[in-house]
């Protein structure tokens, strides 16, 4: 123990000439620690405790005699002494001696009163100890004598004392009869043992220490400078791909030539440098100090000095590196490490999908609207352009958010609605999506591409109270009065003021403002945390009514108001709970609302909510009665409310996530088979909010919920109805959930809905499940009996974009079947959908091309378009940036060139296109490279066109595409250089840019489509002798043998065909070798 | 139990059903099991004597339903004492405690009502809500009127309650203003105990709860 003691514990500095003092480590302790379990456990064996030291060990004790009253110790004076007498001195083996008053010192001489000792002291045991050992550096020396004191070169004591003991062994062997000399051997033997158990105990602590400060292994500069960067380029906004949302240095941005940042006088005190890191769970920034011991909290800047640190510490907790630290602090944090999955910083750029209406960013696109309005009346009046001037710059503004931005709300809501008419002058669409989106409870928009639009929704929450306070409002005075009463009265005054403050119309934005203004939030929310069940629910009936207005909404999650609803939510009062979701409903329109409710659990309450319409039905005391109404209905209020409040939250996927975790889809299930539309209209709500989750859409569709759906088609409450049909929108991406909304009769409704030409949300949706439920062959069936063609074809006319696209997809799909083509003719729709062809709306565009190209493919609608120009406009289209637009363009060209009369001559006319559509070869996109090699299959039909597009290089452009493993590609690739092949020497081209041997390869696909083209492609390549032997070399044969006997017959003979030019080459061979 | 004892409760307990039912006496919303568990407690309450006066009721108040203000206290026991002779009778205690535990809002209106009006003449004058809500603000030293807070509570409220613009406020005002606002019933003065304290009494009475002070 002498050893450790020495240099693994951590002694201060002497001070004051009375040798030092442990510090107070977590080594010490441990140290202590074993040192306690060692004497407890030595104390108790009878021999060892027994053994008297030579010097008795003293210290200054806190104890005080009263403690060692009873049976071995009795008073002497102001002295405790033990009966047992040391048997060499005749001293005490215990004594307390006392010093002053209420200074004791304490002398042992053996392990056994030592040990009687600490357990005298109890829970002190550890600073009686400490003090011992203090006042006795090394203990050995008195326990066993001066021999054994612990020195620095090799200790070899005990080798000398086993010799003594042997030797005296050894002389009382020869002198056997001496009693008392073998005793005084049997003594030494206790020591030896003693000390040798001493020793293991060294040896114990000496490892312990050891492995306690190898983890404590000090920082330099450079490994802090090297951590903090790392976790910058990993810092960011982005929850799913940051690990933190910021951090940097804290203070002076001085850098010391040794490298550390801190102040001069703080180095001294090792530390290095100080750092501020946001993390995204938590909204106060963390203050790390990182010192050359570790890395550990401070407790931050000190109030209103700026860069002044409170270097002390809130807690003693080190840590090696700076990832540890905020993994204990920050479980998002820890939760993204281990992810991984974080890209740095530098290679963020966000790929927006347009996929369907849905997903849309309805800002990008209002701003490409009025940015094409600004080309197109460039000659317009000059009134005129001074408006779009304005716009222009309010849409600068709008994408770099800033103080001064903030500060012109009202101007920008002006300026909105002049840029609303002066854009329904030119464009009547628009001005339907504006009012779409203003309307909406719940933007489409943020279902989909969360991350990028949800952080924009509500920003506009603005500040703007110091202008308006020239003139106040009568009700700003009484309100404030009011507020006095809540904030200086007892509970009877608050209810009076909470009652009259809801006289007011809360509505209003002015008293909504007042409210806030003269502090009565803060009141109110206040007033939550309360007992009084009264105050809270007229609290709250304040909070839910003014919530409406978006900036109290952020005012209230600011002051910690979600917080404390969430905790309501679990309240035995209804009503309370009731009002609590309400607000929350209302308040978590913004995203980080949304994500205060989920970190604080507030999901789980809520799905709880609403399981209660079942539970509770037979609860004893259901005449307590506080409202008249029955327990039952009050049960259904509240899983209503929770309904509301789930409706609000599940606009983000965490929250879904978070939803689905807790239970809420059987629960939702449950609640769908009401009949009470209150209650339907937000659960059906959320399950469409979800619907956007795979996970929900499989749910939705195994609990049977889309019967209930279907059913609620046909209520007569429009709301209803929309909610109903989009959540049948986005789960009929599913085949399953498709069949079974045609199984339970849904289509009929569906169709019914049509005729709703006013409602554009609900006309939305319920062409977009038509759209999606399409699909299906045998839905379109049904759409076909139903005569859904002719009422969407009229839907084609002036409707805004959210339905065209809807619109436009459903003809897309439906026309899929060849007699739905002729109808789209009879009915007239063929014009639209060309005109549509120069719209901007890149879903929407996706979409026509689709939907004309499938009409193309019916040679009388050819004419149609053909007469229209749209193929020229089919082909401009192939210009457009979107990959998506451009290969689905690329698609509708190929039919148009198959059943256009003259096509040839059609695509020679325009100017650059073969040139352009060549170009798109180069495109990295797999579906635009497939669509366009089906197009160029279809162009190198006519000579001409194959000669220039040979001229324009495509021989050597498809030959690089050949390593493609993607099998649609490797299917038109094939038959496009099966096509091009008959061209002057575009065989031997191929052949020379390497493209033979991997086409061989295709024919080891699974996919059918793929072989034929390449038996084709590998034909027409066979027919150049050089072509053969690179085939044979990679060993065509084999699998061509196979194909010779395929069902299919295209695929049998250009196989036969080829192998019967490899044969031929042989013959050929052999008959020249021969001759 | 002796018999006897028990028959006399038996018996009292339908009389009182009796009489809830015709209306002689308040409404008593017990079932027999309840009254006979409350009737023992009230016999605990006042030991020897068969009637309850008004300090040991005030204990109660405070004890269990944690109904503090003096003054509120007085007005509670004053409505509780239908006959007005300064004691509680097992009759009146059962009553009283049926309205705090099982009563209806018509129960509720009219026992708050009976609580505000002071003088019993069926009005709730500005004298009297002054008077209830004379303690209700925090003093501010620094006005010059102390009790001008007040008034103009008194007549925040009496704009609330007072539904015919009389002045003052009648039963009927009062019914009219709690149904449409029920937070108003006790808008002079808490004379109801809490709902989770009532739940924790209708255990005790259950037998749920252990009986610590009674």
């Amino acid at each position: 123990m002498g050893q450790a003691l020495q240099r693994a514990a951590q002694w201060t500095s002497a001070k004051d000439g009375c040798g030092g003092k442990l510090e107070f480590t977590p080594i010490n302790e441990d140290l202590l620690n074993s040192i306690l379990k060692f004497v407890e456990t030595v104390g108790k064996s009878p021999e060892e405790s027994q053994l008297v030291f030579k010097n008795p060990l003293r210290w200054h004790t806190s104890l005080n005699p009263s403690q060692f009253q009873g049976a071995g110790f009795t008073d002497s004076g102001d002295d405790v002494v033990s009966d047992k007498k040391s048997p060499k001195d005749d001293q005490p083996l215990f004594l307390m001696h006392k010093l002053a008053k209420d200074t004791y010192e304490i002398s042992v001489q053996t392990l056994g009163y030592g040990e009687q000792v600490l357990r005298a002291a109890g829970d002190k045991k550890i600073v009686e100890l400490r003090s011992c050992l203090e006042a006795n550096r090394d203990p050995v020396v008195f326990l066993l004598g001066e021999r054994f004191a612990t020195v620095e070169t090799d200790d070899n004591s005990i080798f000398r004392y086993i010799e003594e003991i042997t030797k005296e062994i050894e002389q009382n062997a020869k002198q056997s009869a001496d009693g008392s000399n073998s005793a005084e051997i049997e003594e030494k033997k206790i020591v030896l043992r003693l000390r040798l158990k001493l020793l293991r105990l060294d040896e114990q602590l000496m490892n312990l220490s050891i492995q306690k400060m190898s983890s404590e292994v000090r920082l330099s500069p450079p490994t802090v400078d090297g951590e903090v960067s790392i976790l910058q380029q990993l810092s960011g906004d982005d929850e799913e791909r940051c690990v933190v949302e910021y951090i940097d240095y804290y203070g002076e941005t001085f850098v010391s030539k040794n490298g550390c940042r801190a102040q001069p006088w703080r180095q001294l005190h090792g530390d290095i440098c100080y750092l501020c890191v946001r993390v995204h769970d938590n909204d106060n920034p963390l203050y790390i100090t990182a010192n050359t011991s570790g890395y550990y909290l401070n407790n931050g800047p000190v109030n209103d000095k700026a860069n002044h640190l409170d270097y002390g510490r809130p807690d003693s907790n080190t840590y090696r590196d700076l990832v540890s630290l905020l993994k204990s602090k920050s479980a998002k944090f820890s939760e993204l490490i281990d992810k991984q999955e974080f890209a740095l910083k530098v290679e963020q750029n966000d790929k927006k999908k347009i996929e369907m209406s849905e997903n849309r960013d309805h800002e990008e696109s209002e701003q490409k609207h009025s940015n094409e309005h600004h080309t197109r009346n460039e000659k317009d009046q000059q009134m005129e352009k001074d408006k779009n001037q304005k716009n222009r710059t309010q849409n600068k503004k709008k994408l770099e958010p800033s103080l001064k931005w903030k500060a012109l709300d009202i101007e920008e809501n002006i300026l909105q609605k002049e840029q609303d008419t002066s854009v329904t002058k030119t464009e009547k669409k628009s001005k339907t999506v504006q009012r779409l989106k203003s309307k909406t409870p719940i933007d489409a928009e943020d279902s989909f591409s969360e991350s990028d639009t949800e952080s924009e929704e509500e920003e506009e929450a603005v500040e703007r109270r110091a202008e308006a306070n020239a003139d106040l409002p009568s009700e700003y005075w009484q309100i404030q009065k009011l507020v006095k009463y809540l904030k200086g009265g007892n509970q009877t005054a608050t209810i009076i003021a909470l009652c009259s403050l809801r006289d007011f119309n809360l509505a209003l934005e002015t008293c909504q403002l007042a409210i806030r203004d003269v502090g009565g939030l803060e009141v109110l929310i206040n007033l939550l945390d309360t007992e009084e069940v009264k105050c809270k629910i007229g609290a709250l009936k304040i909070l839910r009514e003014i919530s409406c207005n978006s900036q109290i909404r952020r005012a209230i999650a600011d002051l910690g108001g979600l917080q404390t609803m969430v905790k309501i939510l679990r309240d035995s009062n209804k009503e309370l709970k009731c009002l609590a979701a309400e607000t929350i409903a209302n308040v978590a329109k913004f995203r980080r609302a949304r994500r205060t409710v989920r970190q604080h659990g507030g999901i789980k309450r809520l799905v709880s909510l609403l399981d209660c319409a079942q539970i509770r039905n037979n609860k004893p005391d259901s005449a307590l009665v506080t409202t008249d109404k029955p327990d039952t209905e009050k049960d259904v209020e509240v899983a209503r409310c929770g309904a509301l409040a789930l409706w609000s939250c599940s606009k983000s996927k965490k929250n879904k996530e978070a939803m689905r975790k807790a239970g809420s889809i059987p629960l939702l299930a449950k609640l769908l088979k009401s009949t009470n539309e209150d209650m339907l209209i937000p659960v059906v709500g959320t399950l469409q909010e979800c619907a956007s989750e795979p996970s929900y859409r499989l749910a939705i569709r195994t609990e049977g919920m889309i019967e209930d759906l279907v059913q609620n088609l046909k209520s007569s409450n429009q709301e209803l109805q929309m909610h109903c049909a989009s959540a049948i929108f986005k789960c009929a991406e599913e085949k399953e959930t498709r069949d079974l909304v045609r199984k339970f009769g849904g289509l009929d409704p569906l169709v019914t809905l049509l005729s709703n030409v006013e409602n554009k949300e609900l006309l939305a949706a319920a062409t977009g499940a038509i759209w999606k439920c399409a699909i299906s062959p045998e839905n379109v069936q049904r759409f076909e009996e139903l005569k859904a063609i002719d009422q969407l074809v009229t839907l084609l006319n002036n409707q805004p974009e959210e339905v065209l696209v809807n619109v436009v997809g459903a003809l897309g799909e439906l026309a899929k079947a060849p007699p739905n083509r002729m109808q789209i003719r009879k009915s007239g729709g063929i014009p639209y959908l060309v005109n549509l062809l120069t719209g901007t709306n890149q879903a929407l565009l996706v979409n026509v091309t689709r939907a004309v190209g499938k009409c193309a493919e019916e040679p009388d609608n050819m004419i149609i378009i053909d007469k229209l120009d749209g193929v020229r406009l089919l082909w401009s289209l192939l210009k457009n940036q979107n990959t998506d637009v451009q290969a689905s363009a690329a698609w509708a060209i190929c039919p148009c060139i198959e059943n256009a009369k003259d096509a040839g001559e059609m695509v020679r006319s325009f100017v650059g296109g073969l040139e352009l559509i060549v170009s798109l070869l180069k495109s990295d996109d797999k579906e635009v490279l497939a669509s366009v090699c089906a197009a160029i299959a279809n162009i190198a039909k006519d000579e001409e066109n194959l000669a220039v597009i040979t001229d324009h290089g495509v021989v050597p452009m498809l030959a690089k595409l050949t390593n493609t493993t993607d099998d649609k590609l490797r299917r038109h690739l094939a038959e496009a250089i099966a096509r091009c092949c008959n061209w002057g020497n575009n065989r031997t081209a191929f052949g020379r840019e390497g493209a033979v041997a991997p086409l061989v390869k295709y024919l080891k696909s699974s996919d059918e489509n793929v072989h034929r083209s390449t038996a084709r492609a590998l034909y027409q390549l066979s027919k150049n002798p050089e072509n053969c032997i690179t085939m044979h070399e990679a060993g065509v044969v084999q699998p061509l043998m196979k194909m010779v006997g395929s069902p299919d017959e295209d695929l049998q003979e250009a196989a036969a065909g080829c192998i019967g030019n490899i044969r031929r080459l042989a013959l050929a061979n052999e008959r020249a070798k021969y001759a | 139990m002796a018999t006897s004892q028990r028959k006399s409760q038996e018996q009292f307990i339908q009389n009182l059903t009796k009489k809830s039912k015709n209306g002689t006496c308040l409404p008593c919303r017990f079932s027999p099991p309840e009254i006979a568990s409350l009737l023992n407690m009230f016999q605990q309450l006042c030991g020897s004597n068969s009637k309850l006066d008004r300090s040991s009721f005030r204990d109660v108040l405070m004890t269990r339903f944690k109904i503090t203000d003096d003054f509120i206290m007085d007005r509670v026991f004053r409505a509780f004492d239908t006959d007005n002779d300064g004691y509680l009778k097992a009759e009146e205690w059962i009553c009283g405690l049926s309205i705090f535990l099982k009563g209806r809002m018509e129960d509720r209106i009219r026992y708050c009502f009976c609580v505000y009006d002071l003088n019993g003449d069926g009005y709730i004058s500005r004298e009297e809500m002054f008077h209830m809500l004379k303690r209700c603000l925090v003093k501010q030293s620094t006005e010059e009127d102390p009790d001008e807070g007040v008034k103009e509570l008194v007549e925040i409220v009496l704009k609330k309650l007072d539904i015919d613009h009389d002045g003052k406020c009648s039963v009927k005002d009062f019914r009219t203003a709690v149904e449409s606002d029920s937070l108003l019933l006790e808008s002079l003065g808490q004379c109801l105990p809490c709902d989770t304290l009532l739940e924790d009494f209708m255990q005790l009475i259950h037998g749920k709860l252990t009986t610590k002070n009674f």
